[in-house]
């Protein structure tokens, strides 16, 4: 209890930024769990970063107009969405191609709009905030619109997850069986979206996809059935999130004095640690049971 | 009835080589894919409880017909009947080439059967016990209750296609499409896979077509075959097709048909060498290269 209470600094609960900072780490962990999942298992997770990338430059572009970078993840990441739909049905190897051309492209974009954000505001927050994210400086009005678009995106790929699964199985099983699959894609397209705009706000952009895709990976190390996989997905976010939060607040009164650590920093070590340890425990289980069969 | 549909001009002649009405029919059909024409003139039926073989050279279109039968590819002419197949609550069920499952996936082998009675549902399904036991059963039927509770991509290619089967049975479909089911195995297993298809159209009245680019493994069980080749196909039982004259106007070149040892070889002669003989010599044990590791 004395550890946990030397570990939580005074206030930490009552002040208002943590509460928003916990509140949306929250939200984008139980979200990105399913999503990540099946973002995993469809091998996809290259195309999760290309949308946090992309993402970048509608966030830098929502910091230019003025409006609140969500907005612009979204845009950006709806935008690219819609563009892997209409390029699913095309051979992988020209579709990855355009992706990395587009994917240079927005890139650019962001530099420019990144550049033109430090001139006007002078500052370069406007740069680590779209690109690392800054929990602590997200209004609290913020929340409701978060836990709704939330909730959507969580609805739509839970509703299409059996589809989707016997679909990463192999798609031709699945529409035999009546699954219509360009649909449920499109259904797990827009949580994809959701969850990597949640999740650039989170951590930052070019982060994201380290909360997309590190719980539900770790996970999956570890388990073998869907729904365990996403409840330990769901839960291992929340707990790297909460973490990276609480350390975030308490570093403020490490060196350098009076400057936070990035939260964003906490979650991703802790994510990458989880990942570890779960490659770890499931090589050892793997020995185990080969040990068993052998003996 | 029966020599004419095999004799015909390219295709069997219906429903009428059929002892029973089919549940799906294919007739006159052709398929061209990105301007190049992969099969004309297609005619067979499928019968509940007959295997049906797809016999032909690698590339001579037998996945584009199974393709086309399961509704995947749309012809280009002719049609297919499936009023039969819908009939039943499973409808049309397909069990692809074999191929290694992503070992990432979180399914076990009944959770994979599962989806096959309800994977085509949204939302989450619900654990139920009928929903158990007719897994179990299904998981029973195909000799992999085994491994049910083993991750799918941990099993071997042999064992998840047993799996995969069981998957299309779970659902009680008319038709079971099956593409390649003996490639890669044994001769053994290839036995064991073809005694399995047997009894499963037998026991539960399913039309079953499987394709193969050798005949032989299949003759025990074998109602029917549908032979593929230069973009044709003949249909009738295997004496009929399986004919030296009969695939010589197939191809369109001399095609010897031995007998020896209760084995049929295939061998076109000519300057097309594409030879369809059974190599004596492929070493047994071929299937065990994927261990089983948790």
């Amino acid at each position: 209890m004395t550890v946990l209470a030397g570990l939580v600094a005074p206030g930490f609960l009552s002040s208002g930024p943590v509460r928003v900072a916990l509140a949306l780490g929250g939200i984008v962990s139980l979200v990105s769990a399913p999503v990540g999942v099946l973002t995993v298992v469809r091998r996809q997770s290259f195309a999760g970063h290309a949308l946090g990338d992309i993402g970048a430059t509608g966030g830098a572009g929502a910091f230019l107009l003025g409006v609140s970078a969500l907005w612009g993840f979204l845009a950006s990441s709806a935008i690219a969405v819609g563009a892997f739909h209409v390029a699913g049905s095309r051979e992988r190897r020209s579709r990855d191609i355009a992706t990395g051309i587009v994917l240079g492209a927005a890139l650019g974009v962001s530099a420019l709009f990144l550049y033109l954000d430090a001139n006007s505001t002078s500052t370069t927050g406007a740069t680590m905030t779209v690109l690392f994210g800054s929990l602590f400086v997200v209004p609290p009005g913020t929340v409701p619109l978060v836990a709704g678009l939330g909730a959507v995106a969580l609805v739509a790929v839970l509703v299409c997850f059996r589809p989707l699964l016997l679909a990463a199985v192999h798609p031709d099983v699945a529409a035999a069986r009546g699954v219509r699959v360009r649909r449920v894609e499109l259904g797990y397209l827009v949580a994809l979206a959701v969850a990597v705009a949640l999740s650039a706000m989170t951590i930052g952009a070019v982060l994201s996809t380290a909360l997309l895709v590190g719980p539900s990976g770790a996970a999956l190390r570890v388990t073998r059935r869907p729904g365990s996989a996403v409840a330990l997905a769901a839960a291992l976010g929340v707990v790297a999130t909460f973490a990276g939060v609480l350390l975030a607040y308490d570093s403020y009164a490490w060196p350098p004095a009076q400057h936070g650590w990035p939260a964003s920093f906490f979650v991703v070590v802790l994510l990458f640690v989880a990942d570890l340890a779960a490659g770890l425990l499931a090589g050892r289980g793997r020995r185990r049971s080969a040990r068993r069969r052998a003996g | 009835m029966r020599s004419e549909a095999a004799g015909g001009r390219a295709a069997g002649s219906g429903g009428a080589a059929l002892g029973r009405p089919p549940v799906l029919s294919v007739e006159d059909v052709g398929v061209v894919l990105g301007g190049r024409l992969i099969v004309e003139g297609v005619r067979f039926g499928l019968a509940p409880g007959e295997v049906t073989g797809l016999i032909g050279p690698n590339g001579a279109g037998k996945t584009t017909v199974l393709r086309v039968v399961l509704g995947l590819v749309r012809p280009t002419s002719g049609l297919v009947r499936r009023e039969g197949a819908a009939r039943r609550p499973g409808g049309l069920a397909y069990v692809p080439q074999q191929h290694l499952v992503d070992a990432e996936l979180p399914l076990r082998a009944r959770d994979l059967v599962g989806l096959g009675l309800d994977g085509h549902r949204l939302g989450i399904p619900l654990p139920t016990r009928r929903r158990r036991e007719l897994v179990d059963e299904a998981l029973e039927r195909v000799g992999a209750a085994g491994f049910a509770d083993d991750r799918i991509g941990r099993l071997s290619g042999g064992q998840q296609q047993r799996v995969l089967l069981a998957h299309a049975l779970v659902a009680r479909p008319a038709v079971v499409v099956l593409d390649e089911p003996l490639a890669n195995l044994d001769v053994r297993s290839e036995q064991e896979v073809a005694e399995l298809l047997g009894r499963v159209a037998a026991e539960h009245e399913v039309a079953v077509l499987v394709s193969a680019h050798d005949v032989n493994p299949l003759l025990p069980v074998m109602s029917r075959v549908v032979y593929l080749a230069e973009g044709r196909a003949v249909w009738g039982t295997t004496e009929e097709v399986v004919r030296s004259e009969v695939l010589t106007r197939l191809y369109r070149h001399h095609v010897d048909v031995l007998r020896v040892h209760g084995r049929i070889l295939v061998v076109p002669a000519g300057p097309a060498t594409r030879v369809d003989v059974p190599d004596p010599d492929r070493p047994p044990g071929s299937d065990g290269g994927v261990e089983q590791v948790r």
